[in-house]
């Protein structure tokens, strides 16, 4: 079982629920997904809505729960408050932290991200930094009170796939007690299955699945790679070798002829 | 047959058109002082069915393909036929051959097809896709006008109404007033759109353009007298409080990225609305108990509501006085749900 900051949950999937076509086909998404935990942005959904927002209200009758985020900040004072505005609404001290370092890139500024996780960890937040796979950076995340780390793979929304898996390894290597989530850059089920195979604890997708022809249905393909990943990597996988190696043994074997 | 229609946006005056022509007597109540008043007004007017069914279900371009046709029948003139075009920023190219695999009626085209079809874009992208059947209209003229035809035709117009808009004398009352009957009819919400405006006489465009990007996939669409209408954004709220900065950086982005001139326009307006959607993003019409309503037309208003509208009116001029109580001649319609809410793909039995 994945334990996420004391709360446990069954589901290694954590779904966006940004960009699908409606209401309907995300409800239909989170059905198909299993997930326990859904992220919401806080920054636009909001602004003046009467009685909270009709979206919201959809969201909070999916039966999950919601990891509010702080998507499109940009400096630590906006992430502060929008993590504050979002504690008030949701009812959570669970904060998916993201401070934007280039409008155009969505690369996340982890000097700010630091600064900020500090702030809201000294608040009792809950925090899941959205960040790079630097090693140093997660230190530092760690150091400023985070228990729960999510590198991406590859830029937000690429699509790619995990381009650093080293870097990936070697982050996993260097927490092997601290839960792990990859999110962002995750674009097939392959990718996510990879990403469980080495040991990850959670896949954190929103675009791969609300930009499917069909989201519910790669909802559900999500959710069988991320549990074939996660056997798989307690299983124990074969080494990829160079040569071929026989099943069955060569020498001594009966020959017919 | 008398009937009261709620709301002078596109939705009650097609409903109007439709019903006067199937021999009811229509009189039309809007709150506001003018017709055209909520979402309606600040419209792409895109009929592009073939294009929404990017991310839109089957029954949209089902029920919008003939939209085009029923604009140009009811007024003539108003239909620009040239059809869709679709561009992508250079580095962004991977998003038209996505959208093209998701949509169907599209041809692709190279640089020089491009500049055959739009000579001012001629040189500013490789490939395009051109939705060939697609149309787009005007809407505040198009509204304008059909509020024209409707008074010339006998319907009578209520503008300045009051909620307590007398109801009786009228054999059906059918509530299409969109985004404000958000609150009171289930499911209903609101999605903020915002738009602007822009004035230059240094470009010229015949047709609407998308603008496809990951993030912020926006459209052009030319009003004439080198007036071009900027749109829209796609935000969970039914705040319709004014144009927000990042809105307006990135509706003034994607302008000045389809054609740097646009830099040097005159923005003449901004705005935003608000789009009532039910969650499936699809109109309804739906009879609660004697309440008869005509909503949900989201992003599609000019693209949904002629065909929603011929078959809400066919189905309430079928309905009949049952000692006083009203009931359905096609009770069947009531069936799919225990709400009584229809969702028309089913009722209508497409």
């Amino acid at each position: 079982m994945l334990e996420l900051y004391g709360h446990v949950v069954a589901s290694r999937l954590l779904l966006g629920t940004a960009r699908y076509p409606s209401p309907a086909i995300l409800a239909e998404a989170v059905r198909a997904s299993k997930t326990d935990i859904v992220t919401v942005s806080l920054r636009r959904e909001m602004a003046g809505s009467r009685a909270g927002g009709a979206f919201f209200q959809l969201i909070r009758t999916l039966g999950v729960r919601v990891l509010p985020n702080t998507a499109g900040c940009h400096t630590v004072a906006e992430a502060v408050l929008t993590a504050k505005m979002a504690r008030e609404v949701f009812a959570t001290d669970w904060i998916k932290l993201e401070v934007i370092g280039n409008h155009d890139t969505l690369q996340p500024d982890v000097f700010a991200l630091v600064e900020a996780a500090r702030i809201l960890s000294g608040e009792g937040f809950k925090v899941f930094p959205y960040t790079t796979d630097d090693l140093v950076v997660a230190e530092r995340l760690m150091e400023a009170g985070c228990q729960v780390l999510m590198p991406w793979c590859a830029p937000i929304g690429s699509a790619m796939g995990p381009v650093n898996l080293p870097a990936l390894r070697s982050l996993r290597a260097q927490f092997p007690d601290i839960p792990l989530i990859v999110d962002a850059g995750i674009g097939r089920p392959s990718h996510a299955a990879i990403v469980m195979e080495i040991g990850y604890d959670a896949v954190l997708l929103n675009t791969a699945v609300a930009g499917a022809a069909d989201p519910a249905a790669m909802a559900a393909a999500f959710t069988g790679a991320i549990e074939a990943g996660r056997i798989a990597f307690r299983a124990g996988m074969l080494e990829p070798r160079d040569m071929a190696v026989p099943s069955t043994p060569v020498i001594g074997k009966a020959v017919f002829s | 047959m008398r009937v009261l229609i709620k709301g002078a946006g596109v939705a009650g005056l097609t409903l109007a058109h439709e019903l006067t022509a199937r021999g009811a007597a229509v009189e039309v109540a809007e709150i506001a002082r003018y017709v055209g008043g909520g979402a309606s007004w600040f419209a792409g007017g895109m009929l592009a069915p073939w294009c929404e069914s990017e991310s839109a279900p089957d029954t949209v371009l089902a029920l919008g393909r003939e939209a085009a046709d029923w604009w140009h029948t009811v007024l003539p003139g108003h239909v620009i036929c040239k059809g869709t075009l679709v561009v992508a920023p250079q580095r962004d190219t991977g998003e038209l051959a996505r959208f093209a695999a998701r949509t169907s009626g599209c041809d692709w085209l190279d640089a020089d097809d491009i500049a055959a079809l739009e000579p001012d874009l001629a040189g500013r992208f490789r490939k395009a896709l051109h939705f060939r059947h697609e149309a787009h209209l005007d809407p505040r003229r198009a509204i304008t006008a059909l509020y024209g035809r409707l008074q010339a035709s006998g319907v009578r117009f209520h503008l300045g109404a009051g909620p307590d808009f007398p109801e009786a004398g009228f054999d059906h009352v059918v509530d299409c007033t969109g985004a404000n009957a958000i609150g009171q009819a289930a499911e209903l919400r609101g999605v903020r759109g915002e738009m602007l405006m822009l004035e230059t006489p240094d470009v010229s465009l015949s047709r609407p353009v998308r603008l496809l990007h990951p993030r912020i996939p926006l459209y052009v669409v030319p009003r004439g007298d080198g007036r071009f209408m900027i749109g829209a954004t796609m935000i969970e709220s039914d705040d319709a409080g004014p144009v927000s900065a990042r809105s307006l950086m990135e509706l003034l982005n994607a302008a000045y990225t389809l054609h740097p001139t646009f830099g040097e326009a005159r923005v003449i307006e901004t705005g935003a609305g608000v789009r009532p959607a039910y969650p499936d993003n699809l109109p309804r019409l739906s009879v609660d108990g004697s309440a008869i309503r005509l909503n949900g037309f989201y992003r599609h208003g000019f693209l949904l509501a002629p065909s929603m509208a011929k078959d809400a009116a066919t189905c309430i001029v079928g309905m009949q006085a049952d000692n006083g109580q009203q009931s359905l001649v096609r009770p069947s319609l009531l069936a799919p749900s225990e709400r009584n809410i229809i969702p028309l793909q089913i009722g209508a039995g497409r």
